[in-house]
């Protein structure tokens, strides 16, 4: 397979991977991204991994567009061969559902003819592949929820939905990382932080790993958000 | 040690510190902000003597009134929104030095939209993920994460080598119009759109409407049709990227683009040519050209040129 390229202007390009959403693309993807991150080429500021495609961006003083082109294909036939498969991780997401801060879960419950904690049950017994960040600061595109707690979306979105709430929009779930409005419909809410741009790792998650809901009791919460509030909360993640 | 070196008077229409943005997080969906006329604020900064990427203040159309707290010398580049030091004109693109007492005042717009005022020993802010770049919708960078208000006080860092009457060469000077031509490397997906669309989108004047910000210019001009969709998977969208929604109007992304994006984007802006675009007022027209690769990285190296040029001088 030959590598499939778009220049984005005088300081980007863009690398394709496939045309459709997989997690067979989006791990192609991950590994390539880890490449880039050992290889440390001269130049290259940032990437950005997304569903399909890496893009790339450089400073053209520090190397130019047909350099860095030759460099990037030495790396794509590594990936070719097959390098040794860094595994992914999963991270866990301690979440409390329903509640005041999941006044959306029977509604979920009743409109798939489910019992609440059913909901909980599927929503939280599934690894979810974090496909790419963005929309805001820390926010997880994540695949593979089932189908069977799929609900449309809130017809009035709210005016303010907290950091750390967890909900579904159709067949999609997510966190929200900081406070905005939405219209999702809220189960649950998480006392961790995927966005904190006072910490030293401002953003929690990264792509190309998967995410996992872990149930927790009201008494949980409170005592893992005092120990986010002290700086002492780490994530659990292992490997998939 | 830090020191106050204005009071805010007047905030003007927005005012904000920026750098060179935020950049090295945008996998995670952190936006890159920062100065919509990097040229400007880079030379801004070696004027007074300062590494080029510190922090300045981005004045939009209308200008603040800054009181000055304590002696500095400062420098303003950009657009000429008519600066004043006292009730008189102040210059532009050269360094000068402010009296405690004295206000810094701006007038009329007369050529450009965007000012960048640094001062010797750059500003005293706090860093957010490595940038003092504002951006004003996550409330991060700058002072607060928010916009200049009347009373705030802008602190500045202690400094020796502060030099004054150091300008810039007036050939390099840029000239600001009304009608910009700018350059364009096509792509990537130009094979997304009807093979007319792209002679139209070359050879058609497109004007800046009001719907324009540091996010985006949205553009008004003959209709440039898809194949089949405007849509794509979302993916990571550059600086100047050029993208056309379904009703075929494009969109050029400025500083505060969102990291990822969902339209089909028909070209990309070359850096060189972003600071005329950020000069450029609504109902301002645009003409596209496009350019390959080499030229385009040729030009990015000239532009490297003047500025590197300047900064042997000072360090």
């Amino acid at each position: 397979m030959k590598l499939t390229y778009h220049p984005l202007g005088d300081t980007g390009i863009q690398l394709v991977f496939g045309q459709t959403i997989s997690e067979e693309t989006n791990q192609k993807i991950r590994l390539f991204a880890e490449l880039l991150k050992a290889e440390q080429i001269e130049g290259i500021i940032e990437w950005v991994p997304a569903y399909t495609t890496l893009s790339i961006f450089y400073r053209p003083d520090k190397i130019r567009y047909q350099a860095l082109l030759e460099q990037l294909e030495r790396l794509y036939e590594n990936i070719q061969g097959g390098v040794a498969d860094a595994a992914s991780l999963v991270y866990e997401i301690p979440t409390y559902y329903g509640g005041e801060t999941g006044p959306d879960l029977n509604f979920v419950a009743d409109h798939n003819g489910l019992s609440v904690d059913d909901v909980i049950r599927i929503h939280s017994s599934q690894d979810y592949l974090i496909y790419m960040m963005g929309f805001v600061p820390g926010f997880p595109y994540l695949g593979g929820m089932s189908e069977e707690i799929a609900t449309p979306r809130r017809r009035d979105p709210r005016p303010k939905i907290a950091a750390g709430s967890v909900g579904i929009a159709g067949s999609q779930t997510g966190v929200y990382p900081l406070e905005t409005p939405g219209g999702w419909q809220l189960i649950g809410q998480t006392p961790v932080k995927l966005y904190d741009p006072e910490r030293e790792q401002p953003i929690l998650l990264t792509s190309g790993h998967y995410l996992r809901f872990v149930p927790i009791s009201k008494n949980e919460y409170d005592s893992i958000a005092e120990a986010v509030r002290l700086g002492e909360y780490k994530i659990n993640s292992k490997r998939k | 040690m830090s020191k106050k070196l204005f009071q805010v008077i007047k905030p003007g229409l927005m005012t904000t510190f920026q750098d060179l943005g935020r950049t090295g997080y945008q996998e995670y969906g952190v936006v890159v902000a920062g100065a919509m006329d990097d040229f400007s604020l880079q030379i801004a900064n070696l004027l007074v003597g300062n590494q080029r990427n510190l922090a300045g203040l981005e004045v939009t159309m209308m200008g603040p009134v800054l009181k000055v707290l304590e002696d500095a010398v400062i420098a303003i580049t950009g657009g000429n929104l008519s600066p004043r030091v006292n009730g008189q004109p102040a210059p532009m693109w050269k360094s000068f030095a402010v009296k405690e007492g004295q206000l810094i005042e701006f007038g009329q717009p007369l050529e450009g939209i965007r000012s960048y005022i640094s001062v010797a020993g750059g500003f005293d802010l706090p860093a957010v993920m490595g940038s003092n770049s504002t951006y004003l919708k996550a409330k991060i960078g700058g002072l607060n994460g928010r916009a200049l208000e009347k009373e705030d006080i802008l602190y500045g860092n202690e400094n020796v080598q502060a030099v004054t009457g150091r300008s810039l060469h007036y050939d390099e000077i840029p000239k600001y119009h009304k009608e910009v031509a700018v350059r364009v490397v096509l792509g990537p997906h130009q094979d997304a759109f009807a093979d007319e669309a792209i002679k139209t989108f070359l050879s058609s004047n497109y004007e800046i409407t009001p719907q324009s910000d540091r996010m985006g210019y949205r553009l008004k001009g003959p209709e440039l049709t898809h194949k089949t969709t405007a849509d794509i998977i979302s993916e990571a969208i550059p600086l100047g990227g050029i993208q056309v929604p379904a009703n075929g109007q494009p969109i050029i992304l400025m500083a505060d683009r969102q990291t990822t994006g969902g339209y089909t984007r028909i070209a990309t802006v070359i850096s060189t040519d972003i600071p005329l675009l950020a000069q450029a007022a609504p109902g301002a027209h645009i003409r596209f050209k496009e350019v390959g690769m080499d030229e385009a990285q040729e030009l990015y190296f000239k532009k490297q040129k003047i500025v590197s040029v300047l900064e042997k001088i000072i360090l």
